[in-house]
């Protein structure tokens, strides 16, 4: 391709860009990246990473100018995975609507409905039993830890060590295993529920859960010990994709990222939803910023998210775990048979759904990427006029230019990697 | 969240710096306070209110654009602003027309509320001045509409590589 249009590859007209490779010189006026030792007039090349790339975490598309081995400009394209789900979510009742944002970051689905329902149950001034926001915590903090496991999985993976895919996705099992037997699902469980949850957890459950505490400490331990005292993971990481706090929060980064740059920033803490405030816990903070402090910080986070459910599990309430409020909530099963108003509640709900008076709210979690923030705005009718996601990955995958422009082709992969972005939150 | 006197007081604050065509009102809603701005505006409301000495909402977290058919005028954008010191967030909302979707850019304010900007465009069809980088983000760039407008029909799309390629240009040029 000639490079008539200029030196900027987003001149190239649209589809012309699938055609990958172009090749240009450095202009005079153009510095070569810092510590390379390239002449003058010698070649950028413009490829595509992605994507359909495995390094890519998903269909992330790259467009990369190269200096050689150094990436001289990065480009993120993004919307091959976008489905429209927000559109999808306006023609839905609003308890279907929940399967469907569920799907967005597809790694950490319980969090991804426990904003959307943080935000109609707002709309609605519903309080919800206290059983409920503790079920809510566990289920929350085991989806934040089976995340960060296949981070770690997929993202140790970038850096050469194979083993860890198995040994990351092995342990993520487990977590499966108590979403499967408390929701009948492993994945996208709709188990959280406008008001509550969808049913109790069952007998069994929380013995099976306290094995799962009881194992993760030394499985975690033995991860540290391969990857802190392994050279080439060090050098990969340390000092390597620095981003400063000031520039972060600029980029609306927030979650690990925005924690490993320097900045103890968690909603959990700093504004409390669902008894967050009743946990003891602590915020991991980095130092430097770099990727050992953002890989340090998740594994952390992990051994905090234990900390959380084994309280939660102790302090369980008793109570309802759905609110009693007939008019948002399903009946239980067997008053149908005796009660007629259980019936025609249970009737107008599945047909109809429950109408929410017209408003706007806005409702943010602490996901595993960060600020989760669900935004809905409710027109009087049984259907969301608009639902949108604030989703971590999409903000926060600004920060890869940032990130990577200066620094070789293969630390690029290493800082897709510590970003950690869902393509299916990014593109919804 | 500021409660129902503080919004006020930042409005007032607002009117005062900036001038009583501002502000178009405030609302208070579910304990969330929001505060609407003129579109021709709302870059100088949110400059200002970001760099308040006293009470600034130095951080955007959410920008994103909603579509009110049938209320006119039709279209609006949000900014979810926070507090991270305080711990408050403040809602800045603007509505334009479909006919006159301009908006100033805050790109200059936050960096990170471009791709946000983009979606908002590609979606909803608001333009933003001045934005270093105006295109679409979640379509591919030679789309033609914006599907989240509500009078945006769903379905109809055609599929590429299901034996339409003479139908859909260039894309095997």
């Amino acid at each position: 391709m000639s490079s008539q249009e200029g030196k900027n590859p987003l001149a190239v007209p649209y589809r012309e860009r699938e055609q990958s490779i172009t090749m240009e010189s450095l202009g005079e006026g153009q510095a070569p990246v810092y510590g390379t030792e390239l002449e003058r007039d010698s070649e950028l090349f413009t490829i595509n990473i992605g994507p359909h790339h495995p390094a890519t975490h998903g269909v992330l598309r790259l467009l990369v100018t190269l200096e050689g081995e150094y990436v001289h400009e990065l480009t993120p394209l993004i919307g091959y995975v976008h489905t429209g789900i927000e559109k999808s979510c306006e023609d839905q009742s609003y308890w279907k609507v929940i399967p469907f944002v569920e799907r967005m970051d597809y790694l950490s689905y319980y969090f991804n409905a426990m904003a959307f329902c943080m935000a109609v149950e707002r709309l609605l001034e519903l309080e919800v039993p206290a059983r409920a926001q503790y079920l809510r915590v566990i289920h929350m903090e085991l989806n934040r830890i089976s995340s960060h496991l296949f981070w770690m999985a997929t993202s140790i993976l970038d850096f050469g060590a194979i083993s860890f895919l198995w040994w990351g996705i092995r342990d993520r099992e487990m977590t499966l295993d108590l979403f499967e037997m408390s929701s009948g699902q492993r994945m996208h469980p709709r188990y959280f529920q406008v008001g509550g949850v969808m049913e109790d957890i069952p007998p069994g459950w929380e013995q099976k859960c306290r094995e799962f505490l009881a194992r993760m400490p030394s499985r975690i331990d033995q991860y540290e010990a391969v990857l802190d005292k392994n050279e080439i993971f060090l050098h990969r990481t340390r000092n390597v994709g620095v981003v400063s706090k000031e520039r972060m929060l600029a980029l609306g980064v927030t979650g690990p990222l925005l924690r490993a740059a320097g900045h103890p920033w968690d909603l959990r803490k700093a504004m409390p939803y669902s008894s967050y405030e009743h946990f003891d816990f602590k915020v991991p903070v980095g130092t430097v910023g770099d990727h050992y402090d953002r890989y340090q910080v998740r594994i952390a986070e992990m051994r905090e998210s234990l900390k959380i459910i084994e309280q939660a599990l102790d302090g369980l309430p008793e109570g309802r775990y759905i609110t009693d409020n007939r008019k948002i909530a399903l009946p239980p099963r067997h008053e149908l048979a005796t009660s007629m108003e259980a019936l025609i509640h249970h009737f107008k709900l599945v047909t109809e759904g429950f109408r929410v008076p017209p408003g706007e709210a806005y409702s943010a979690v602490e996901s595993p990427r960060g600020e989760l923030g669900c935004f809905v705005v409710a027109d009087g009718s049984a259907k969301p006029a608009r639902v949108h996601m604030r989703d971590p990955s999409f903000v926060n995958l600004q920060s890869l230019k940032d990130m990577s422009e200066g620094t070789l082709i293969a630390d690029l992969i290493a800082s897709v990697a510590m970003l950690d972005p869902i393509l299916g939150g990014i593109d919804r | 969240m500021p409660d129902a006197t503080g919004l006020e007081l930042i409005a007032q604050r607002v009117r005062d710096e900036l001038g009583d065509d501002a502000v178009v009102g405030t609302v208070y809603y579910r304990d969330q306070a929001t505060l609407e701005a003129s579109p021709a505006r709302v870059h100088d409301v949110l400059a200002f209110i970001k760099t308040h000495p006293e009470e600034p909402f130095e951080f955007l977290s959410s920008l994103h654009g909603c579509d009110y058919l049938p209320d006119e005028p039709r279209l609006g954008v949000h900014y979810e602003l926070l507090s991270m010191t305080r711990a408050e967030r403040l809602r800045v909302k603007t509505r334009v027309g479909v006919d006159e979707a301009h908006v100033p850019t805050v790109t200059d304010l936050w960096p990170g509320a471009n791709f946000q900007e983009r979606e908002v465009w590609d979606m909803f069809g608001i333009e933003f001045g001045d934005h270093p980088d105006h295109r679409r983000i979640l379509m591919p760039e030679d789309y033609e509409g914006h599907p989240q407008r509500r009078d945006f029909p769903i379905g109809g799309e055609p599929v590429i590589f299901t034996f339409n390629q003479d139908e859909i240009p260039r894309w095997y040029e």
